[in-house]
């Protein structure tokens, strides 16, 4: 019987994902998807506490396919408050278009138990089983709206090309497998220790690379992100942003540093390349977007071309202090990057006029004068993510670039930053419309309690980030330590 | 150094002022009086603060006062580190009182959105004092650039018919530039692991790195300053800004960059400064005489200022590469000559502005008829701003000259041409728009300065007198400062020779 007690945020969420379906189906249509949507933000709130209480060192089990560490309470509590936001921010939305089932607030709390998991697994079996919980409830929830073509399409798409990414994750692994006759993180990272690399392992590792940088939709492997940000319904938009992106950029990490640490020199120019790919296609192809979705796709690209800044880092052989910094900077960016981001999404659910949802950024024209508050709270996103200090989005490329120089990996930073520029014009340009641009008529109000409370927290959170940043900085740290002893 | 942190006070206290704003309720006029009220008085309180530290400074003590440390973040002990010198305790005051006459001047002629008007220049001022009074790299940087989000604001919300493309070519210029410091910045922590500008001030920087960290800063500086041929966003600001933004713009903005020099670049990379400076040099003889020239040729009032601002800035640059007693500190009496001067003449016509909603030079003419009192104004800041002996103006041209002269006769002498030139280009300005005949019908009923208008030129021609009659007590208040920044640099200067030739 292995040790269950390390897996206990897991168990207590695949539990409740099933009561909460019993809960679903035994009360009347009507009522069922809003009692189901605030027990499932209680689930994922009481999670919270679980995978606090349960922290305590480095425990495995399950044959040491599963694993639990200070990162794994990092990346964990970060998932968790995404997924209970996004649930939190859905409702309206869901309510509005007559498509509040039940099924929702579960199919999300699973795909969480999913990113759980591959945060956790410690083998590429049980990553891959991650992968694959999440996966599948997030393509169901793509086409969630699905009487509308463009969801419908989306889901679709989001899952050919997943499946194929998946296909080319399970292709890696089976020569990972075959090579190096095991596929737990911890035996290959001896087993590289030792000096060996066999060639085939190479070949299945930018197989797995492949795989994964699908999932945080670097380039080249985004293409399926604007067009599934476009066509999911926007709350779910607001989900895939997030959650799934931070889980997908963790296990990237735990992936290539905790299994295929030693063999950086092999798959760190990999990763420069996929990041100033992403970091550059994300700033100039997002210049004429129209649409705020597609633009906020492009977006998460860049912002994960930024992140994988770090993971190049981590890649360096040698400098041992770089390489924590290095991973300790992504930590800190996707923290940062989910405040920011749900914050720009629950501005992005308020763009609604006579009852319809509008998406097109001239659609916020004016709006400084038609919703201040909310204009400003949406600039002070916008300047984030551009990385204008004071604002938080600041100290996450802070910290990304302060690694890079670390690392003596020059030419990625000056790159990046160069595409920050760019960058920011996009950035800015919401803003100009906002503040600039004649008035157009102004959205549907009220806004409701919920979204105050969600653009508030995460207004807060950005713009005072840098009163008091240690809790963030120090919490990345022993997660970092965590990953990387010594 | 215990005791109250007055110039946390400083920094923040327009903050406090903007909180304030945020409260107000009420009918629009009612929001709109009263944000400019508390506006006002927080500004002017702020400035009168401001003037306490000067009075409280110390001009004989070598190195920082006023500090104050917090531990921010705990790499590189990265620290909310505040103090100024003989060099940044003027420009604080020059922050503080150019923002107490923007909101004067800005009382009538901003009707739209007063109260987000008000937040923007309190937050602005925070920013820029905050700039110049920072001793930590970071909290330094982070100052510099929040900058760019209340200036954006101001020119693109209340600027002219052209704002966008101003506002857009001011932020993405300017962010270009920083977005490399930045880089630099991480360089210098991980080589000195500190960032603290006092101990930075005095850890030597290898010699091959220098030139490096040289570039990055003068990338973002240049811009900043802004020395040709980076200056291009300067008359297209300037031109859509409303007349306060182009004040704050001109008055301070400006003297980041030249600040930025004077404070980073020749005291932490000695070496690389003085392997640059002739490269200063031939940019600066550029700015200076063909910016002067662009400006002879303007038609529009504000364009002309901006360009003599390019020019004017030119001397900065050059003054202070030239790393002499006189260069220096004339550099910086030209900063806060030029922060003032140019400031009121963009004042002044921001007064005919309101009145006529033209910056064309051809709309005017015999002004004087009708405006006896504004032409005198106008006067004085015309010839400030050409320099003329008794003047702010004068002092800061006349030791930049000899600063330079010292360094290089050449150069000296090219500069002196400019001086020429700006006289022509102020002169055919003040003669084209004050004098000749008033026939233009709709002049003749233009309306002499008002009350308030004259109270805000009226500090301003103070200043400009008093610091070209009797600047000793401005020269005393930095003398020190400069002093070891000029003892540090040519020791370091001479050590690297010393390497150099053993090399040999």
């Amino acid at each position: 019987m292995p040790d269950l007690v390390p897996a206990l945020p897991e168990i207590f969420l695949a539990v409740m994902s099933m009561a909460l379906l019993m809960v679903g189906v035994f009360q009347k249509e009507e009522k069922a998807g809003r009692s189901v949507s605030y027990l499932a933000i209680a689930t994922l709130v009481v999670t919270i506490a679980i995978v606090g209480v349960v922290a305590d060192g480095r425990a495995s089990t399950f044959g040491g396919a599963f694993v639990t560490d200070g990162f794994a309470v990092y990346v964990k509590g970060l998932i968790l408050i995404a997924t209970a936001a996004a649930v939190l921010m859905s409702r309206e939305y869901l309510e509005q278009h007559g498509i509040f089932r039940f099924e929702f607030p579960v199919l999300m709390v699973l795909a969480a138990l999913g990113m759980l998991m591959m945060v956790s697994a410690n083998d590429l079996i049980s990553l891959y089983l991650g992968i694959e919980l999440q996966s599948l409830s997030l393509y169901v929830i793509a086409s969630f709206q699905r009487d509308t073509t463009r969801s419908a399409e989306a889901g679709l798409k989001y899952f050919v090309l997943g499946a194929l990414s998946s296909g080319l994750l399970l292709y890696g692994i089976s020569l990972v497998y075959g090579f190096s006759g095991s596929t737990n993180f911890d035996a290959l990272a001896q087993l590289f220790q030792a000096g060996e690399s066999p060639l085939g392992v190479t070949v299945g590792l930018v197989f797995i690379i492949a795989g994964l940088a699908f999932k945080v939709s670097a380039v080249p492997f985004h293409m399926w992100t604007p067009d599934v940000y476009e066509g999911a319904p926007t709350p779910v938009t607001a989900f895939f942003a997030v959650a799934p992106k931070i889980a997908a950029m963790a296990r990237f990490v735990r992936v290539m540093v905790g299994a295929f640490g030693d063999l950086g020199d092999q798959w760190q120019q990999v990763i420069i390349f996929i990041s100033i790919a992403s970091m550059v296609l994300g700033s100039f192809a997002a210049i004429n977007q129209t649409n705020i979705k597609r633009l906020m796709a492009y977006s998460s690209i860049g912002h994960m071309g930024y992140a994988l800044i770090g993971l190049a880092v981590a890649g360096g052989a040698g400098n041992a202090e770089a390489r924590a910094d290095g991973v300790s900077g992504i930590l800190i960016y996707l923290a940062i990057y989910m405040f920011m981001n749900i914050g720009a999404f629950a501005c992005i659910l308020q763009m609604r006029r006579n009852g319809r949802m509008v998406e097109g950024i001239d659609d916020l024209a004016g709006l400084s004068k038609s919703n201040p508050a909310m204009a400003m709270v949406l600039a002070v996103f916008m300047f984030s993510m551009a990385g204008i200090p004071p604002l938080a989005g600041f100290f996450g490329k802070f910290y990304i670039f302060l690694a890079a120089i670390e690392a003596e990996l020059f030419a990625l930073a000056i790159i990046g930053v160069l595409a920050s520029v760019v960058g920011a014009f996009y950035y800015v340009r919401i803003v100009k419309v906002m503040y600039f641009d004649a008035p157009e008529e102004s959205f549907d109000g009220p806004v409701s309690m919920e979204m105050k409370a969600v653009l508030v927290v995460t207004g807060v959170v950005t713009l005072f980030f840098f009163v008091w940043p240690l809790p963030i900085i120090d919490g990345a740290g022993l997660a970092t330590a965590a990953l990387l002893p010594g | 150094m215990t005791g109250f942190p007055w110039l946390s006070v400083v920094t923040f206290a327009p903050l406090v002022g903007v909180a304030f704003i945020l409260l107000i309720r009420g009918e629009p006029d009612v929001v709109a009086r009263n944000a400019k009220g508390v506006a006002l008085w927080t500004s002017l309180i702020t400035f009168v603060v401001s003037l306490g530290l000067w009075i409280n400074f110390d001009p004989t003590a070598s190195g920082f006062q006023f500090e104050e440390k917090v531990v921010w973040m705990p790499a590189f002990d990265i620290a909310y580190h505040l103090g100024i010198d003989g060099i940044s305790l003027f420009f604080v005051i020059l922050s503080a009182l150019l923002t107490v006459l923007c909101v004067g001047a800005s009382w009538e002629s901003v009707k739209d959105r007063v109260k987000e008007y008000m937040i923007a220049f309190l937050i602005l001022e925070t920013l820029m004092i905050g700039m110049f009074s920072s001793l930590d790299l970071i909290l330094f940087y982070v100052f510099f650039e929040g900058v760019l989000i209340p200036m954006f604001i101001i020119i693109g919300v209340w600027g002219g018919p052209r704002r966008n493309y101003a506002a857009f070519k001011f932020f993405l210029y300017t962010l270009a530039g920083s977005v490399l410091m930045l880089l630099a910045i991480l360089a210098m922590a991980f080589q000195a692991g500190t960032t603290d500008i006092t101990k930075l001030l005095t850890h030597d920087f290898p010699i091959s790195l220098q030139p490096w960290l040289w570039l990055a800063f003068f990338a973002s500086f240049a811009v900043k300053v802004p020395m040709w041929p980076v200056h291009t966003w300067l008359p297209d600001a300037h031109v859509e800004a409303p007349t306060a933004g182009s004040v704050i713009l001109a008055g301070v903005l400006l003297k980041f960059g030249g600040y930025g020099f004077l404070r980073f670049s020749l005291p932490m990379f000695p070496v690389a400064s003085a392997d640059f400076a002739p490269f200063i040099y031939g940019l600066s003889v550029v700015a200076i005489i063909y910016t002067s020239l662009v400006a002879l040729a303007q038609e529009d009032m504000k364009k002309l200022i901006a360009y003599s601002s390019v020019a004017h800035m030119g001397f900065v640059t050059l003054g202070t590469f030239t790393a002499t007693i006189q260069g220096i500190e004339g550099a910086v009496i030209q900063m806060l000559s030029h922060g003032v001067v140019s400031a009121a003449l963009f004042l002044v016509v921001g007064v005919v502005y309101d009145r006529m909603h033209s910056r064309d030079i051809a709309t005017y003419g015999g002004l004087v008829n009708r405006m006896p009192v504004y032409a005198l104004v106008f006067m004085i800041f015309m010839l400030a701003s050409v320099g003329l002996p008794g003047t702010s103006g004068f002092v800061g041209e006349f030791l930049v000259l000899v600063g330079a002269f010292k360094a290089n006769s050449w150069v000296a002498a090219l500069a002196a041409t400019g001086v020429i030139l700006g006289a022509a280009y102020m002169l055919y300005l003040y003669r084209r728009v004050i004098f000749g005949k008033l026939t233009k019908e709709d002049l003749k009923s233009i309306t002499d300065l008002s009350p308030r208008e004259m109270a805000v030129f009226a500090p301003l021609v103070l200043v400009v007198i008093f610091m070209g009659v009797y600047p000793i007590p401005f020269l005393d208040a930095m003398h020190v400062s400069v002093e070891n920044l000029i003892e540090r640099y040519e020791t370091a200067v001479a050590a690297a020779e010393q390497v150099r030739l053993a090399a040999r």
